[in-house]
């Protein structure tokens, strides 16, 4: 502890764990925000998986941790499409390849795996962060090229996602923020919608018909609003096809 | 009100094709969000059934029940890559597999049960505004569904009218653009006057990567979607999807009713059928109908109409966008084939009608199949022998003939005949004969005007620069004209039509795009 508290002091932190990159601290500027949200969310510097979690990866958790195998988990914490690409209980088969990232997991899966492995979930504002760089540069969203690349994942059809790590790394080194496969983050559910509280009114309708267009930062940020909407739509018990996870951490490691 | 006398055959078809696919549950229900709440039931609601949903341009038969029903309807979204013109390839999010998506017809009253499945292969949560909701949203926000996942809501019918529906999910935009929407009937109690047959057209604009006609998968286009410059402007989904074989058709003496809808997202329609006058017109989908001997209706975006008139004289009418470059250039256009027995008024139109249909129906089915099967051919060929130049020759025509059919047709017509005293023929052409390559690269390029004398008669018009056609999209449609319709000639090559390109002065860019 006292190490620790002095490494701090002396500004001199402790490096990434292995396959982990430190994103410094920054801000993020949220999509869609009501009245008394704030502008700007500060972001403390943080460490973030370089690859999203792949599938071998996600096998040696669940066999370290029996109940979360496909058919033992509980369905109130996976719904009935969890893990549905692997072959079985402890077998990826040939349709989850070890270097693909894993999808059909639940939040709560997630969530149970991070924890697992001494990590968390990087929240929205991390993520979002994290992701706002192109290539070349912190800040991508005045890059129309690199918008366009965004966009174009969503016009292509949805196979099976590929293997992790194939393209050019982000300016912070971090790999398929984007063009892979959707990702969770801790507070997914509080972007707009507040978990159970759907209804026909509310706050989340403002992301429909126009209306969360009215209040939103850049109206013309479409990759950044189908993100929001994708996070909206889910629960924290959904499996989705197409929907994976990577971890993240304090920079001071949490002790396990 | 009365069932229809004969149910068309075609119609028949897709409504058993519908109540089989509904009668097959995909997928396990899960449990409602936050649990189903406890709903009252409706005390005037007597009977319960399926909804019969169709494909355009068919439209469910017309409801004969007196009182209201509880009405279940089934819609699965399904993100899928389709053909938007020959050669060209778009991921549509669509309602029901195609678009526009699956007509509902339900009446007014109705309880209706709706579920929103969103296919488990889909990238996007999607959902569903129906106009003919009345309530926050129209349904977007109960209906707002995760990939592999599905949603249920209720609602009672209570306005009659037509009505669109779309998806409502950010960016809205998008997603309309992508092809979400369809049209949804509420019949009024006493039902709409009895007509002998109606179809289903919706019209919606595209704004893909490349511009008109470039082939392969085409992604969306962001910024002409912002600008509202489409590259498509089209009437069910697709360049050509009512025409030829897939073209309307009625008898003669038959009164029609069409159900036009605007998807948009932005452009408003100007919707006229050439030869056509509307007898009645329901503007704006309401059920009364408000004006009569209509020439042309505007369809908003995000609404519709409904018009009625009776064939009178047989022959082919044209379904057109009267902002007319978009019928030309873009894409909107139909076609009605009216049989019957011919009346003294013989209209032009008739002799497309001889010629297109069966023809120019199979062009983009069997032109790409046996593309495919020549390009099969030609790989082939290439291994044991390299001279190919026949079989590349014959490709070049089925590729040219594409796009004449997309492009040249609507003015020289499908068989190269020409309209009577505006448009010179190009079968059998003495002047053509006359002409050297060169002079027919520089035509399509520049376009043509000034007198000119075709076997025998004058012509005085003006063909409007096709220069947006790439260089091998010119070379092949010079080469399929020059090797159709009696004409024989050499083909005319890439090559030469850029060295032609590059001679002559450029006219603005993008100008007839
Ligand atoms: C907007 C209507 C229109 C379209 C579309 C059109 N043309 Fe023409 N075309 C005309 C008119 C009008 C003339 C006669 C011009 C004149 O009077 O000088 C003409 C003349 C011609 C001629 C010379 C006259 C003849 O009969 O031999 C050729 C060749 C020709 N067009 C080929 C094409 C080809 C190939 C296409 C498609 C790539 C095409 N046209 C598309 C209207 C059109
Ligand atoms: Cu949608």
């Amino acid at each position: 502890m006292l190490a620790l508290a002095a490494g701090a002091l002396g500004g001199a932190e402790p490096r990434p764990a292995p396959g982990m990159i430190r994103v410094p601290a920054g801000v993020h500027r949220p999509l869609v925000r009501s009245i008394t949200d704030a502008a700007e969310v500060p972001v403390a510097a943080f460490d973030l998986d370089v690859l999203p979690v792949t599938n071998a990866r996600f096998l040696e958790f669940v066999l370290a941790n029996p109940r979360w195998a496909r058919s033992r988990v509980k369905r109130l914490f996976a719904d009935g499409a969890y893990l549905a690409r692997w072959a079985g209980d402890h077998e990826l088969g040939s349709n989850a390849p070890p270097d693909a990232p894993v999808t059909d997991v639940s939040w709560f899966a997630a969530k149970a795996y991070a924890q697992w492995r001494g990590a968390r979930l990087p929240t929205l504002a991390e993520w979002e962060y994290a992701a706002l760089a192109s290539p070349t540069g912190p800040n991508g969203a005045q890059d129309p090229e690199f918008r366009a690349r965004l966009l174009r994942w969503y016009s292509t059809p949805d196979d099976a996602p590929g293997r992790v790590g194939q393209g050019t790394p982000n300016y912070w080194g971090v790999h398929d923020l984007h063009g892979l496969i959707w990702e969770w983050v801790s507070d997914f559910n509080n972007s707009l919608v507040t978990g159970d509280a759907r209804g026909d009114g509310g706050l989340e309708r403002d992301l429909f018909c126009g209306a969360g267009a009215a209040g939103a930062r850049d109206p013309s940020d479409f990759p950044a609003f189908m993100r929001y909407g994708f996070r909206s739509s889910l629960k924290a018990s959904y499996t989705v096809h197409n929907l994976g996870f990577r971890c993240a951490r304090d920079p001071a490691p949490t002790p396990r | 009100m009365k069932t229809h006398r004969n149910t068309p055959p075609a119609i028949a078809a897709g409504v058993l094709l519908a109540s089989l696919l509904l009668s097959t549950p995909t997928r396990a229900a899960d449990p409602a969000p936050g649990g189903a709440k406890a709903k009252p039931t409706d005390p005037e609601v007597r009977t319960e059934e399926r909804a019969v949903l169709t494909q355009a341009p068919l439209v469910p038969p017309p409801i004969t029940r007196k009182h209201p029903a509880k009405v279940t309807v089934e819609i699965e979204v399904r993100e899928v890559t389709k053909r938007l013109a020959d050669g060209v390839e778009y991921l549509f999010w669509t309602f029901g597999g195609d678009v526009p998506g699956s007509f509902i017809r339900i009446r007014e009253g109705d309880q209706v049960e709706f579920h929103l499945n969103n296919h488990q292969g889909n990238k996007m949560p999607h959902n569903i505004d129906l106009h003919a909701v009345t309530g926050p949203g129209g349904g977007a926000a109960s209906s707002f569904t995760a990939p592999g996942h599905s949603s249920q809501f209720s609602f009672k019918a209570l306005n009659p009218g037509l009505y669109v529906y779309h998806c409502a999910t950010a960016p809205v935009g998008m997603h309309v653009a992508n092809g979400m929407y369809g049209l949804i009937l509420v019949e009024p109690k006493e039902g709409l006057p009895r007509v002998d047959r109606e179809y289903y057209i919706m019209q919606g604009d595209f704004y893909t990567t490349g511009r008109y006609g470039e082939e392969g998968l085409q992604g969306f286009d962001m910024n002409k979607a912002i600008d509202e410059k489409p590259t498509y402007v089209v009437f069910n989904g697709s360049v050509g999807a009512l025409v030829g074989d897939r073209a309307l058709t009625a008898k003669v003496g038959e009164k029609l009713r069409f159900y036009i809808g605007n998807g948009g997202p932005n452009l408003v329609s100007s919707f006229h059928v050439i030869g056509e006058i509307f007898d009645n017109v329901y503007q704006e989908g309401g059920v009364v109908a408000t004006q009569h001997q209509v020439q042309t209706t505007l369809v908003p975006a995000g609404g519709s109409a409904m018009v009625e008139f009776t064939v009178d004289v047989p022959g082919t009418y044209i379904l057109v966008d009267h902002s007319i470059f978009r019928t030309f250039n873009k894409g909107a256009l139909g076609m009605l084939k009216v049989e019957g027995p011919p009346n003294l008024i013989v209209y032009s139109g008739k002799e497309v009608d001889a010629t297109y249909i069966g023809r120019a129906a199979e062009a983009g089915s069997d032109a790409e199949k046996r593309m495919a099967s020549l390009k099969a051919q030609v790989a082939q060929e290439i291994k044991s022998n390299p001279k190919i130049a026949g079989l590349n020759k014959e490709i070049e025509i089925e590729k040219g003939k594409a796009i004449y059919m997309q492009t040249c047709f609507v003015c020289h017509m499908a068989g190269g005949e020409g309209i009577a005293g505006q448009i010179p023929p190009l079968a059998k052409s003495d002047f053509l004969a006359s002409l050297t390559k060169e002079d027919y690269i520089r035509g399509v390029l520049l376009g043509r005007q000034g007198q000119i004398v075709v076997n025998g008669k004058t012509y005085n018009g003006i063909m409007t620069p096709l220069n947006y056609l790439t260089d091998e999209q010119i070379a092949n449609v010079l080469t399929y004209v020059r090797n159709s319709f009696g004409n024989s000639g050499e083909p005319v090559t890439v090559q030469e039509v850029t060295r032609i390109r590059a001679e002559v002065p450029a006219p603005p860019a993008n100008k007839f795009e």
